[in-house]
């Protein structure tokens, strides 16, 4: 239980790049890029976790009581809502060259010129 | 490079990888024994200083602000990008709205769909409305209150049909919407340096409740904004997806 | 140094660390299966799975804020911006 949550991370990580290293279709190598972000939220929420904490909300609980690191949190909120964001952006992108070539294979978009 | 040498030079790159990684990970304290001074240090001043209850969100948009002006720039960027990406090209014909509304010939959705649709667009909303306002006392704030807002108006066309989602969303109003929020977030930087403060310090009065609602001093103010901005980028987003799938055309009018 | 906190709300640190393992090997589970399946409906559907999936592990780890981030994102909006793109490729390609 240690370092359990880490080998989970490497793990994720390692599946999303060989997803992207091994696609045939453009959908579904940005759907691999959406596993390997999801990976680096698990390690930065497993970096900040207290043994027997609670989560860091004082509305109903006293302040001294031991919680968990908020910073992190912070830090994996915002990640979240703006990658989405992102990742639209490579999808209009797909549609484009969708639309100019006529194939979403990498492979071939590869070979393509103009 | 044929895709099976390919995979097995990614496997061998992959285990040294994955070695490195591990040997690096394991220096880390181990799960649940944080060290470090930082988390514990907020955890027990951030109620004192700032009156609000919800750590993470002082850290959000008091303690690190200048982050999450960043991170909200990033969103706002993404939007105009893809309005941008997806305009319409040079052989392509853009029907209007109400032209390809009396020629669809899809399938009618089905009732259950467009009733349960109605029925949770006004407390999908309300949620949003209240997940924005309330970022100093509970696990709440601008951008989750912002996203749940968005899917309101996806609720909307999907109990409807599009030119209902195009009536209460025009491109016009969601842009000068979005721009609100993102500019209305830098104002109140911008605010606090003309008195003489730090960039976006806390410079509202702080409220004697710690937690209720108008405490908290420009937490609540920037929280609001920012859920304006989030829900106007991804409406934004959204639309533009909807109109290339139902409206732009191949081929010259 | 670990804390031992009694709350209303706490619950033995035994049955935390099963409740986290458990979901951590789900939520690779989830991950390896994202990447396996090749066709693209059936993936965005797993995609959804598994942000839920996530969401759960992330409340099993105290984080109540990144949870609903994760569950509006991941389980809802993402999944239907991949589907307007998918929707206007096929419709492209007939």
């Amino acid at each position: 239980m240690q370092y359990f949550p880490f080998v989970v991370v490497v793990w994720i990580l390692g599946v999303g790049l060989y997803g992207i290293v091994t696609s045939r279709d453009l959908i579904h190598l940005i759907m691999c890029l959406i596993v390997v972000q999801s990976s680096t939220y698990v390690l930065l929420l497993g970096v900040g976790y207290v043994t027997g904490a609670v989560a860091p909300y004082f509305y109903d609980v006293p302040v001294h009581t031991p919680a968990v690191d908020p910073v992190v949190q912070a830090l994996a909120l915002t990640d979240v809502v703006v990658e989405a964001a992102v990742t639209a952006l490579l999808l209009s992108f797909a549609i484009q060259a969708h639309k100019r070539f006529g194939t979403l294979d990498p492979a071939e978009l590869a070979s393509l010129k103009g | 490079m044929t895709p099976t040498q390919r995979r097995w030079i990614f496997l061998a790159a992959a285990v040294g990888l994955a070695a490195f990684y591990l040997w690096g990970l394991s220096g880390l304290p181990g799960f649940g024994n944080y060290p470090g001074p930082y988390g514990f240090i907020i955890n027990r001043i951030a109620v004192g200083q700032t009156n609000a209850t919800g750590v993470v969100s002082t850290i959000n948009f008091d303690y690190r602000g200048f982050d999450t002006v960043g991170e909200e720039f990033i969103l706002f960027a993404a939007a105009a990008g893809v309005a941008t990406v997806l305009r319409r090209l040079r052989g392509e014909r853009e029907r209007s709205a109400t032209d390809e509304a009396a020629d669809r010939d899809l399938p009618t959705t089905s009732s259950a769909v467009r009733m349960v649709a109605l029925l949770f667009t006004g407390p999908v909303v309300v949620m949003g409305w209240w997940l924005a306002s309330h970022a100093q006392t509970n696990p709440s704030g601008g951008f989750q209150g912002g996203v749940v807002l968005a899917t309101a108006f996806v609720l909307i066309y999907l109990s409807g049909e599009f030119l209902v989602f195009k009536r209460f969303s025009p491109v016009a109003l969601t842009e000068v919407v979005e721009a609100v929020g993102a500019g209305g977030f830098a104002a109140i930087g911008v605010s606090a340096v003309a008195m003489g403060l730090p960039y976006l310090k806390n410079f509202l009065p702080l409220g004697t409740v710690p937690g209720a609602v108008s405490s908290s001093g420009t937490i609540a103010l920037i929280s609001f904004f920012v859920g304006l901005e989030v829900a106007a980028a991804f409406i934004l987003i959204i639309g533009e997806l909807l109109d290339q799938t139902l409206l732009i055309r191949q081929g010259a009018n | 140094m670990t804390l031992a906190v009694v709350t209303p709300y706490t619950v033995p640190v035994d049955l935390m660390d099963a409740l986290q393992v458990t979901i951590l090997i789900l939520v690779a589970a989830g991950a390896t299966a994202v990447v396996l399946i090749r066709e693209r409906v059936r993936q965005v559907l797993t995609l959804s799975v598994y942000g839920v999936l996530l969401a759960v592990l992330f409340l099993a780890f105290q984080a109540p804020d990144v949870t609903l981030s994760e569950l509006t994102v991941g389980a809802v909006a993402l999944p239907i911006i991949l589907l307007l793109t998918l929707a206007k490729i096929r419709k492209r390609e007939e």
